[in-house]
């Protein structure tokens, strides 16, 4: 597509990059097929080729972001599920990213807006304060249905509605230190703790220190690691989020330095995504180009890690139906799409794809929250297609989506690594329903 | 940049009163239908020909029959070029606006509304996308057949509107072929339903007329389309030739001995290698050309029909021949071939023609192709339903500099000439929108011209309905808005 920048404005690497992009683009339309907001409200300006054509004239005529342009970019899950589908390789993932940094930098919110997503990026990334938070909400909860009714305050609606309404204990396995492997050692890794996930359901990470631990996996969890900045970063906070960057790139070299590391594991994959950009995101720092795109080389999603590794026989019978829900972020994020569920098929489990498998479940970190209306209407759409394959249980490997479709269904959900922990002689995950469909094959077979 | 294809002069008294005529606008629809807001208009300037662009006057997106109608009778009544605009993904600038003029976009009509398999039938709204037809009945083993290679996303209004083939149409026809019924909105805003469900309807067949009509005729709002039983079982094969030349006569030997696959697609090594580097489709890259011929049926009819075609091909010299083993690497042959033109995007921009020729000339355009492409000092990548004769050379350019894409232009417009020429035709699919209007001419005398405006004229007296597309802008004598003869409103 032509595009109009002057030399002077190319001096800019983001927009010299943003350039690159969209001279990719060559307005074919295949991006608005499956972008899940284009889907839902019919209108180019959401989809990925109407906010492409926004980004490119708020960036040509060198303009501040205004309303409409931050309503449409807003409206983005950041699926990237039109990366997926674009046959010209245009990095939406990287033009929106400026274009949110663009938006941070030169438009000044409503004040609710402002302070609903201060509010979010003070308290998310950190486990502490999320936590005391979540028990904040349980005393909140009941105001749910008034906020709700008040404009600006929906994402407070929406939030106290998507805190559980208990807290589980906080995780050994959080703390820094090192988990040796048991038997003969194949392997050292590190695994990122994260923020979020620990808080709500620690027993992820725990599942899969010990199925590493039990396969010959030494793990690490590095002094100083933290939030991967995906949080901050898709909400254009560019500063704090390279921040965060930094500060794992320096836990994870130390790592590197003091004894090898084999993978950086990554139990959700809305972190995968963004530490395997890090490379990307710091290109332009001389003092981590390199280290933080050794951390992106490095850094590996759990079910990507065990898809390379020979594992042992079964020790518990895991023959249910299982729905495997593929997050964005796995299977357009990082284009995992064929070893979780080879795992899970492995482990003896009946996986099925639900119908539109590539349309987002309306997580998308904090859109359920910013977005309420869109996210519920994509999580009723995502619910109705996982039930349409009638499974026993649902497994997916993102925190964030575990969350969301939960508050759409009765069925269990539970992390593809807890459900491969268990198989492999594991505990066994919370949730999970006592069936057995070897038994009970003849009933199966006569639906 | 100077542009070598004019649009109607805007209408002053129109862009004067465009804040009345927005106003006028939002009693007809819904907030959320409705798009004036400069910024917001932009998106909406061109579709997937993006060498042109224009901005509306106004955007509207309609969520029923009656919302359309309305906007069209007002329209009509107070003389405001109408754009119909389905996913916006016309190769030829179907859906460009102009500056005085209101898009209709069909984008939230977007639901399968009855899905009949006794009458093998499906009544969908304009703008479903092509592929979630064949989605929706899919598990119950049917499918539509029409399947441009945009089908992901381009809408069954746009597909109505132009006509649209596919790799398949060869064996099944085009969309005039597999479309049973329409409700349209006339200019005047009432609501006709022509065809149904039956094979035939009584009196003239206006469904033909209506099918590739450009939009100028009236705006689908919701079609009644043909559902087809699948094949038993379907297997690409992929046969590549030392040339270009070789890959055309087999082409036409294989038709010309009676036997009709479903698809006969041709790549040459550009093609293949842009195809090859997004799909990773496995498509030979130590041959010149490539045919994907696909075979459907019982094992013993695919492997009866093939036995035909290989020898056939080895008569060409073919140099490999490849059978696609499973589903998955079925479906990755039609994902990469399907996506060529996007796929372009990764090495150049493009301009896609649409000639047609007849089968026997298909080497000869070939050839002379290169040699229009070679004097313009340019790239092409050809990649077509060889089938058809239906040719699409990607004239491959640099958008970023105004002399390679004027040079682009013209070298489009001398190899259509020549598909004219060699006896063919202007476009087999993809309409005529603006980029072939001014080589209307080379197709057609005035006196055909005339006739043919003559009828659009029948169905939308003062030419409010998409005005710009199709017929060249000079001679359209005393039939536009407001009686103002064409001339007087060509831009200079």
């Amino acid at each position: 597509m032509q595009t109009n920048f002057t030399a002077e404005q190319l001096t800019d690497p983001g927009v010299a990059e943003s350039e690159k992009i969209l001279r990719k683009c060559v307005h074919c339309g295949f991006c608005t097929a499956t972008c899940p907001t284009y889907v839902t409200l019919g209108n180019e300006l959401d989809s990925p080729r109407g906010r492409i054509y926004l980004i490119k004239d708020m960036l040509e005529n060198n303009r501040p972001a205004d309303k409409q342009v931050v309503t449409h970019i807003d409206r983005c899950l950041s699926c990237l599920a039109c990366m997926t589908t674009c046959p010209s390789g245009v990095n939406y993932m990287h033009l929106v990213d400026h274009a949110r940094a663009h938006i941070e930098k030169t438009y000044k919110r409503p004040l609710m807006n402002r302070i609903t997503r201060g509010l979010l990026a003070m308290v998310l990334p950190y486990p502490g304060r999320f936590r005391a938070s979540l028990y904040a909400a349980r005393i909140g909860r009941p105001f749910a249905p008034l906020f709700k009714a008040l404009p600006g305050l929906k994402p407070m609606a929406a939030m106290l509605e998507l805190a559980p309404s208990s807290v589980p204990a906080q995780s050994d396995v959080a703390r820094p230190g090192a988990h040796p492997a048991q038997g003969q050692k194949r392997g050292r890794v590190a695994i990122l703790t994260g923020c979020a996930q620990p808080v709500l359901k620690p027993g992820i990470n725990e599942a899969t220190v010990r199925l590493l631990n039990r396969i010959g996996v030494e793990v690490v969890v590095p002094e100083g690691e933290g939030c991967c900045g995906a949080l901050v970063h898709h909400m254009g906070r560019e500063h704090d989020a390279l921040d965060a960057a930094r500060n794992n790139v320096d836990a994870w070299t130390r790592a590197i330095d003091n004894g090898g590391l084999d993978a950086i594991i990554i139990t959700a994959s809305g972190c995968g995504t963004t530490i395997k950009d890090y490379g990307y995101m710091l290109r332009e720092d001389p003092d981590y180009a390199a280290k933080a795109a050794r951390v992106s080389e490095l850094a590996k999603d759990i079910t990507e890690y065990l898809a390379g590794i020979e594992m042992p026989a079964p020790v518990n019978g895991a023959s249910m139906i299982v729905a495997y829900h593929s997050a964005c972020s796995m299977q357009h994020g990082q284009k995992i799409t064929t070893q979780p569920k080879a795992l899970l098929k492995a482990a003896g489990f009946t996986v099925k794809d639900p119908p539109e498998g590539h349309l987002c479940c309306g997580s998308a970190g904090t859109y359920n929250i910013m977005q309420p209306e869109i996210a519920r209407t994509l999580r009723d759409r995502k619910v109705r297609n996982i039930e349409r394959t009638k499974p026993d249980l649902i497994a997916t490997g993102n925190i964030g989506c575990m969350t969301q479709i939960a508050g759409g269904t009765d069925i269990p959900i539970i992390h593809t690594v807890e459900l491969l922990d268990w198989v492999y002689g594991g505990e066994k995950p919370a949730g999970l329903p006592d069936i057995d469909r070897a038994k009970s094959a003849p009933l199966v077979a006569a639906e | 940049m100077s542009e070598l294809i004019a649009f109607l002069e805007p209408d002053r008294a129109i862009l004067d009163r465009r804040p009345a005529i927005i106003a006028d606008l939002a009693g007809l629809l819904p907030d959320s239908c409705l798009i004036t807001d400069e910024r917001e208009l932009v998106p909406f300037d061109t579709d997937a020909f993006v060498s042109y662009r224009r901005m509306p006057l106004a955007v509207v997106l309609p969520e029923t029959t009656a919302q359309v109608a309305a906007v069209l009778k007002y329209c009509n009544e107070n003389s405001i070029p109408v754009i119909p605009r389905g996913a916006g993904t016309s190769l030829s600038g179907g859906a460009i606006p102009q500056e005085d003029a209101i898009v209709i976009g069909v984008s939230k009509l977007n639901r399968i509304l009855e899905v009949d398999f006794s009458n093998r039938a499906a009544v969908v709204q304009a703008g479903v996308t092509n592929i979630s037809i064949s989605q929706a009945v899919d598990a119950d083993g049917f499918f539509y057949a029409p399947d441009p290679s945009s089908q992901l996303a381009c809408t069954i209004g746009g597909n109505i509107g132009m006509n649209s083939g596919g790799a398949h149409c060869l064996k099944y026809g085009v969309t005039t072929n597999n479309l049973l019924g329409v409700k349209m909105v006339m200019f005047d805003g009432s609501v006709v339903e022509i065809g149904g469900k039956a094979l035939d309807a009584a009196g003239y067949d206006l469904l033909g007329l209506i099918c590739g009509s450009e939009g100028q005729l009236g705006i689908v709002t919701e079609a009644t389309v043909r559902l087809i039983a699948k094949p038993e079982g379907a297997r690409p094969v992929l046969f590549g030739f030392e040339s270009s030349v070789a890959a055309g006569a087999c082409v036409t030997d294989i038709i010309g001995a009676g036997i009709i696959p479903v698809a006969i697609e041709f790549m040459d090594k550009p093609a293949i290698e842009i195809c090859e580097a997004f799909a990773q489709a496995g498509y030979p890259m130590d041959v010149e050309a490539l045919l994907i011929v696909e075979v459907e049926g019982s094992d013993a009819e695919m492997d009866a029909m093939l036995e035909r075609i290989i020898e056939i091909a080895r008569r060409h010299g073919v140099k490999t021949i490849r059978e696609s083993q499973s589903a998955t690497e079925a479906a990755l042959i039609w994902k990469g071939r399907k996506s060529a033109f996007g796929a372009t995007g990764r090495i150049a921009d493009y301009i896609c023609m649409d000639g047609t020729v007849p089968l026997g000339q298909l080497s000869h355009v070939l050839e002379k192709t290169s040699e229009i492409i070679d004097r313009y000092g340019l790239r092409v990548a050809n990649v077509f339903h060889a089938g058809d004769g239906n040719m699409h050379p990607l004239i491959l350019f640099d958008a970023n500099d105004p002399d390679e894409s004027m040079k682009a232009e013209m070298a489009g417009n001398d190899i259509l000439k020549l598909c004219v020429d060699a006896g063919g035709c202007l476009t087999g699919e993809h309409g005529v929108g603006i980029e072939k209007r001014d080589l209307m001419r080379h197709q057609y005398s005035d006196a055909d011209l005339a006739q043919q405006m003559r009828v659009r004229a029948a169905f939308d007296p003062k030419w409010i309905l998409n005005p710009s597309k199709v017929f060249p802008l000079d001679g359209r004598n005393g039939s536009q808005p407001g009686n103002q003869s064409a001339d007087d409103r060509t831009a200079a």
